[in-house]
């Protein structure tokens, strides 16, 4: 049994630019599954359905065999699921040190604050203090978003685009994450990405276009079909909606 | 001193009920005064002919604290206060105000403490103000505070002025000159629910070359309550202003904010930052996502904003 499992997912409501059509998908437990597709194919809506953040119009979701499609926001991040935001959200008077307070759900030790801001190249003594409003810059926000995320451990972490918005050093570390995570991992993660690497990374990768899943599979056999090695790809990461319509391998 | 004063004593000061001030202080309860003492470098006395007392700081004074409370204990009780505070040159300290006002019945009670503070070259105080208003009586307890300052060559003022909610109508100003090299920053915070009104105005004139002045104000609006924010910042001279007036709305309240902006030289360069909303939705999200409930992360985006 799968510890996600989506069944005829679909979303079709007028303020939602990408819509879902049927989405049939599990994630077993101790996978990177990396979502990706063409923009606009409902990646980031399919994101956030699964958190509750958008909610479905038909459809169910089960995580670890427990029906959580009624469930709200709040309910399913403690039943175990994390989200990272593509563009992390920032607040005035709440420093570093009360977001990862909060993400830990009770006081975090300055040792445990140091190794994970380390994780992601920031030094603790620098920024515990500091505010996440707008004094951080887009890559800060993100590398302290993605730490305060994997600290929670959840049963699903789903991360949307982490690497947008982040410089190639963070990118470089963020890789680095996202092979050392895949080791240990109790549970599964989530990743939607358009990275060559990041996919590079992957259990098994889900193609999601137009709505639908246009290919899932194990890395090994859908990665080379992304890498536009032969006449036809599924989907070429950065060329855009153009490619993905000739492909419904 | 009553019990209804010590118990709003340690809302608005550091005091523990059945304890004592450190250094000089003086508690005024109900229009009376119920403690004072001063301090070898801080002498207070009762003003003549006009409620109040004279803070003197003398020069040099370093690292004291200054307590001066005024709490109004029940309903019927319209106090009127002039306190001077005089800190002389190089002197520097913290002072710590604050007003309480209490009511248990239906009269209601109000407090007008009018603070003026001069300070000397390169001083340095650092005045703490905070305001509540607490008891189960339908009178409204009112406080309006009044503050002037002046401020020496080289000299640094820091005011950290706060009132989080029970406080029925408040109008509070703000009046200072800034002299040549010196430095004024305010803090204010600021929360009414219910059918509470304040209104706050500053105006900050900076006389001196190389002035300088800082204001942000953070205020949360609750209920069908009424804030208005108006600042006026003006610069005689080489100078750097900045003001910022930062507000949260919730449910049906109202908030106005009116910015003025006066530069009368060259060089002078002022900002004013204004921005009035709702809790934004995705930050409500962000934190539902972490598993705060809704109104918990209501209170913690609040809370973080306030503190």
């Amino acid at each position: 049994m799968g510890l996600l499992q989506l069944q005829k997912i679909s979303v079709d409501v007028p303020n939602v630019r990408e819509i879902l059509r049927g989405i049939d998908l599990t994630v077993e437990k101790g996978k990177l599954v990396v979502l990706t597709g063409p923009n606009g194919g409902g990646k980031s809506t399919l994101a956030k359905v699964i958190a509750g953040i958008q909610p479905s119009s038909s459809g169910s979701i089960l995580l670890d065999g427990e029906d959580i499609t009624s469930l709200d926001i709040t309910a399913r991040a403690r039943r175990g699921v994390a989200f990272a935001f593509q563009q992390p959200v920032r607040f005035k008077g709440i420093t570093v040190r009360d977001l990862i307070s909060l993400s830990a759900g009770g006081p975090v030790s300055e040792g445990q604050m140091c190794e994970l801001l380390r994780d992601v190249g920031l030094c603790a003594r620098d920024y515990i203090n500091r505010e996440v409003d707008a004094s951080l810059s887009g890559g800060e926000m993100k590398r302290i978003e993605i730490a305060s995320v994997l600290l929670r451990r959840a049963k699903l972490t789903i991360f949307d685009e982490p690497e947008a918005g982040i410089d190639l050093w963070s990118f470089t570390n963020l890789i680095h994450i996202f092979e050392r995570m895949r080791g240990r991992m109790e549970g599964a993660m989530v990743v939607i990405s358009h990275q060559e690497r990041i996919l590079a990374a992957a259990d098994e990768i889900v193609v999601l276009a137009d709505g639908r899943i246009t290919a899932h599979g194990p890395r090994e056999q859908i990665l080379p079909t992304l890498l536009g090695g032969g006449e036809k790809c599924a989907y070429c990461p950065g060329q855009g909606e153009a490619c993905a319509e000739g492909a419904k391998a | 001193m009553n019990q209804q004063t010590e118990e709003l004593l340690a809302l608005i000061s550091d005091y523990q009920p059945g304890g004592e001030f450190t250094g000089a202080y003086n508690i005024r309860e109900d229009g009376g005064c119920a403690g004072r003492r001063s301090s070898e470098n801080v002498v207070i006395t009762s003003k003549l002919g006009q409620p109040g007392i004279d803070i003197l700081v003398k020069p040099g004074t370093k690292g004291e604290t200054v307590y001066i409370p005024a709490c109004v204990t029940h309903s019927g009780v319209d106090d009127l206060v002039y306190n001077d505070f005089i800190i002389g040159e190089n002197a520097d300290v913290t002072i710590v105000a604050g007003c309480g006002v209490h009511t248990e019945g239906e009269g209601e009670s109000r407090h007008n403490g009018i603070h003026s503070f001069r300070l000397g070259r390169g001083a340095r105080v650092r005045y703490l103000e905070k305001h509540i208003g607490i008891g189960e009586g339908s009178g409204a307890r009112r406080i309006n505070p009044v503050t002037r300052v002046e401020l020496g060559p080289q000299s640094y003022m820091e005011m950290d002025t706060t009132q989080i909610g029970g406080v029925d109508t408040t109008e509070r100003s703000t009046e200072a000159a800034v002299g040549e090299g010196a430095k004024l920053i305010i803090r204010e915070k600021l929360l009414t629910e219910g059918k509470q009104t304040a209104v706050t105005d500053f105006t900050v004139t900076m006389e001196g070359e190389d002035s300088k002045a800082d204001i942000v104000s953070r205020s949360v609006a609750k209920g069908k309550s009424r804030q208005s924010f108006r600042s006026v910042m003006r610069g005689n001279s080489r100078c750097t202003g900045h003001s910022e007036c930062d507000a949260i709305l919730m449910d049906s309240a109202s908030v106005s904010a009116s910015p003025d902006l006066e530069a009368n030289h060259l060089d002078a360069a002022l900002i004013h930052e204004a921005a009035i909303g709702k809790i934004a939705g995705e930050q409500l999200i962000k934190l539902m996502t972490l598993g705060l409930s809704e109104q918990e992360a209501e209170e913690t985006i609040i809370g973080g904003f306030l503190k």
